[in-house]
């Protein structure tokens, strides 16, 4: 029988940086994964950090996020391939260009500089564009980070610093015992811990349910495919605001896409399969937005499994049912640029001290009553 | 053709290429078609520059296999050939790769090649061996037992190079292939032995066959580990039959030979057809052609103990080697990948981390050296480190393959 303070379910992005802010505010921690650290959709998702284009309320999170991904090498000790490579929306029609304003506004609004520049600006400043494009936002503080890396790294950081890590222990047994917690996995561990913290992305919305805080999370992800390398000549991330196509090119010249609708994951909740139509769709659509790259070859495509919620707003906070427990997951599509931030806040309530930001807008119970569903959850899925 | 490998082989290509027409010619026949994809009872295809499905009710993968290679210390050095590419060198160029030619590995098809070359008058013919004469006669008995026309047939082959005087070296490792810009030398060693040299300009490697199983994957079949192939299979009941509407036959289901791909293609049509309905033998032929496939998967068992890939050398590979060409990851990458803290162990985790198996390829050349490094570093069994899952578009498909056309809405 091992005892912590901390035991975090979930080894994915979210878990991880909540680990390892309470182990740096010197708490005994422990990480527990049913697999490997990083391996679902922390893993596999395009690795935006995006921050034009989020959701009003989310800004407080994303720009404190955004400030640990700037130092994030030097605050975990190795790379994660940060790259601030800026981000352009692009508008191609009438609608698309309200919808860009509209972003634009909420980004300003929220102290991030955004730049609107027409079509004429565009032909001058990225020629790769095609004619169709008819405005663009730029966000230059916009970043990208390699999702393969990052979360391991956040874990070795964890450990470093005196987390321990479990993989391949799927909890089996989770009860609630006089003020601490006892848990057993399936390969037979026994722990204890004052605190858990319920991280299971896409499966996190089971255990929440059995201490009845059922969540309406649903799994999900977008079409993602890769081309072969090809001459580095894309520098910023590139997303048509309907979000058919998101693109950024790597270093090596790699083209990695993404692109809405997204496809619901499999019922059993393992896995996202992509239909090959919507790489097809993805492929003319790419090829429509930047032309050269026509003749690229689409060598692999993938989803992920990523947990998402009507508002398009994770789960950050303590649970409403049973004290000791806080969930952080349903990243919502978000998840990726946040998770600094969402480990910062949700490491600080455990600890009983006050987050950087309010997390009040993410509370589990806020389904309990009538919710404004997202607009994205009609436009961006199938 | 005649000229090239005799009137005896020319007469049975015709043969069959008579009945394969015959065939074709009552079939809904594609050639130059690229199948990318599976998904929801289709096939995703690319032909003619253009991308299109074909639905399907039941599937018959008969996708074949390559050779299986393992890296050595240069490997992607011009003039470096898997086995079966410098036999399609010679039977379709109707050319040599090199003069001085060195045949490496652990194959019948070392043998095969080598005399192919032999007898259209290539004369500085080397064959490293890895496997010991020693451990060959051991097998052969069992060999013998399941089919002894084949072993019959190998030991008239390795005569017939014997006379010629082919230099043929058993037990022994290849090392390294050497050159400035392309193939001048390779290494080797015999177990217990210095360090040998061998001049050459090409070299043909190969480590038997593994199956071409992405689009199977794709297509739902399930995989089971063959401890003696050391490699992934799908699971198929003896006729083939993966699933409810696929079937897997020939050497993409189980290295099996060619007479034994011909009895696994015939069961698996004879499947299919009693799935719609339709019995055109009755039930003890078809029982006596499983017994026939069992013995030629029992022979490629027991061959399987003449022609042991060195899976350990493969796992002590120098650190500068690139293991993965595509991606140009280094021996020394891995290994560093795998003994850092909180690192892979699980050969899909350590591609995500390394990109060893990412790019054009997914892993049809490094799998197997992946797979024998990683069980060497993790200590377990080769059957134990996970299988590298394939993944659409199988094999790459341009952008412009996929037509926009619409234009809505657009200012």
């Amino acid at each position: 029988m091992e005892k912590f303070d901390v035991i975090v379910i979930g080894a994915g992005l979210f878990g991880t940086f909540t680990a390892f802010f309470l182990r740096r505010r010197g708490l005994n921690v422990a990480v527990v994964d049913r697999g490997f650290v990083g391996a679902q959709s922390s893993g596999a998702n395009f690795g935006n950090l995006r921050l034009q284009g989020r959701a009003a309320l989310q800004y407080p999170l994303s720009l404190q996020a955004q400030l640990f991904w700037e130092r994030f090498d030097a605050e975990i000790g190795e790379t994660c391939e940060y790259d601030q490579t800026g981000h352009l929306y692009l508008a191609r029609t009438q609608k698309g260009l309200e919808k860009l304003l509209g972003y634009a506004e909420a980004s300003r609004c929220n102290g991030l500089s955004v730049e609107i520049i027409d079509r004429a600006d565009l032909k001058r400043r990225f020629p790769f564009l095609s004619p169709d494009v008819a405005a663009a936002s730029y966000s230059a503080r916009c970043a990208v980070a390699n999702p393969r890396l990052s979360t391991p790294a956040v874990a070795r950081a964890f450990l470093r610093n005196g987390g321990q890590l479990f993989e391949g222990q799927q909890v089996s047994e989770f009860v609630p015992n006089g003020g601490s917690f006892s848990l057993r996995t399936t390969e037979g561990r026994r722990f204890t811990a004052t605190k858990v913290v319920n991280a299971g992305g896409g499966w996190a919305g089971s255990l929440a349910k059995t201490f009845g805080e059922e969540v309406p999370m649903f799994s999900a992800g977008p079409p993602q495919f890769v081309t072969e390398p090809l001459p580095y000549m894309l520098r910023p991330i590139v997303q048509a605001v309907e979000g058919d196509v998101i693109v950024r090119q790597i270093a090596r010249g790699n083209i990695i896409f993404a692109g809405y609708p997204r496809t619901r994951s499999q019922a059993d909740g393992e896995h996202t399969y992509v239909p090959p139509q919507k790489i097809v769709q993805g492929m003319a659509s790419l090829a429509s937005v930047v032309p050269s790259f026509a003749n690229a070859e689409v060598i692999r495509a993938w989803s992920g499994v990523e947990g998402y919620l009507p508002d398009m707003l994770p789960v950050v906070g303590p649970s409403q049912a049973v004290p000791g427990l806080f969930h952080a997951f349903g990243g919502s599509g978000g998840g990726f640029q946040i998770a600094p931030a969402v480990g910062d806040c949700l490491a600080a309530v455990v600890a009983d001290e006050q987050p950087a930001c309010d997390l009040h807008p993410y509370r589990i119970d806020r389904f309990n009553v009538q919710l404004e569903t997202s607009e994205k959850i009609t436009t961006e899925f199938d | 053709m005649n000229a090239l490998f005799g009137t005896r082989y020319a007469a049975r290509v015709r043969d069959r290429e008579t009945v394969e027409d015959a065939i074709l010619a009552q079939s809904n026949y594609r050639p130059l078609t690229t199948i990318w994809g599976v998904y929801d009872k289709r096939l995703e295809v690319f032909a003619g520059d253009r991308l299109s499905n074909i639905p399907f009710q039941h599937l018959l993968l008969c996708t074949g296999a390559t050779d299986r290679i393992l890296p050595v210390a240069g490997w992607t050095l011009p003039g470096v050939y898997t086995l079966g590419g410098a036999q399609v060198a010679l039977k379709k160029h109707g050319t040599f790769i090199g003069r001085k030619i060195v045949f490496a590995g652990s194959s019948p098809l070392l043998y095969l090649a080598a005399a192919q070359y032999l007898r259209l008058g290539a004369r500085d013919l080397v064959i490293v061996d890895s496997t010991s004469l020693f451990e060959k006669i051991k097998a052969a008995p069992a060999m013998a037992r399941w089919s002894a026309g084949t072993l019959f047939e190998g030991l008239r082959l390795l005569q017939e190079l014997q006379r010629a005087g082919v230099r043929i070296i058993f037990g022994a490792d290849l090392l390294e292939i050497q050159g400035s810009t392309k193939v001048e030398h390779i290494t080797f060693r015999r177990r217990g032995h210095p360090v040998e040299t061998v001049a050459c300009d090409a070299v043909a490697i190969g480590h038997g066959l593994r199956p071409e199983t992405q689009l199977a994957e794709l297509a739902g079949a399930q995989f089971e580990f063959d401890a003696e192939h050391g490699q992934w299979f799908p699971a198929t009941d003896m006729d083939g039959r993966a699933s409810e509407d696929l079937w897997v036959a020939g050497d993409a289901a189980r290295t099996v030979g060619a007479i034994g791909a011909k009895v696994s293609g015939a069961l698996a049509a004879l499947s299919v057809l009693r799935e719609m309905g339709i019995t055109l033998l009755p039930e003890n032929r078809v029982k006596s052609m499983r017994g026939q496939l069992r013995r030629w998967r029992k022979f490629q068992h027991a061959m399987a103990r003449a022609f042991i890939p060195p899976v350990a050398a493969a796992a002590e590979a120098p650190d500068t080697m690139i293991l993965c060409r595509c991606e140009r990851v280094i021996a020394a990458e891995i290994r560093q990948a795998v003994a850092q803290a909180a690192g892979p162990a699980e050969i899909n985790r350590v591609k995500a981390i390394t990109r060893c198996g990412m790019g054009r390829c997914q892993g049809r050349y490094c799998g197997f050296a992946l797979q024998s490094l990683l069980s060497s570093l993790t200590n377990k069994g080769a059957g134990n480190v996970g299988r590298l899952r394939a993944q659409a578009p199988v094999r790459p498909i341009p952008l412009v393959a996929a037509d926009s056309g619409s234009n809505d809405g657009k200012i």
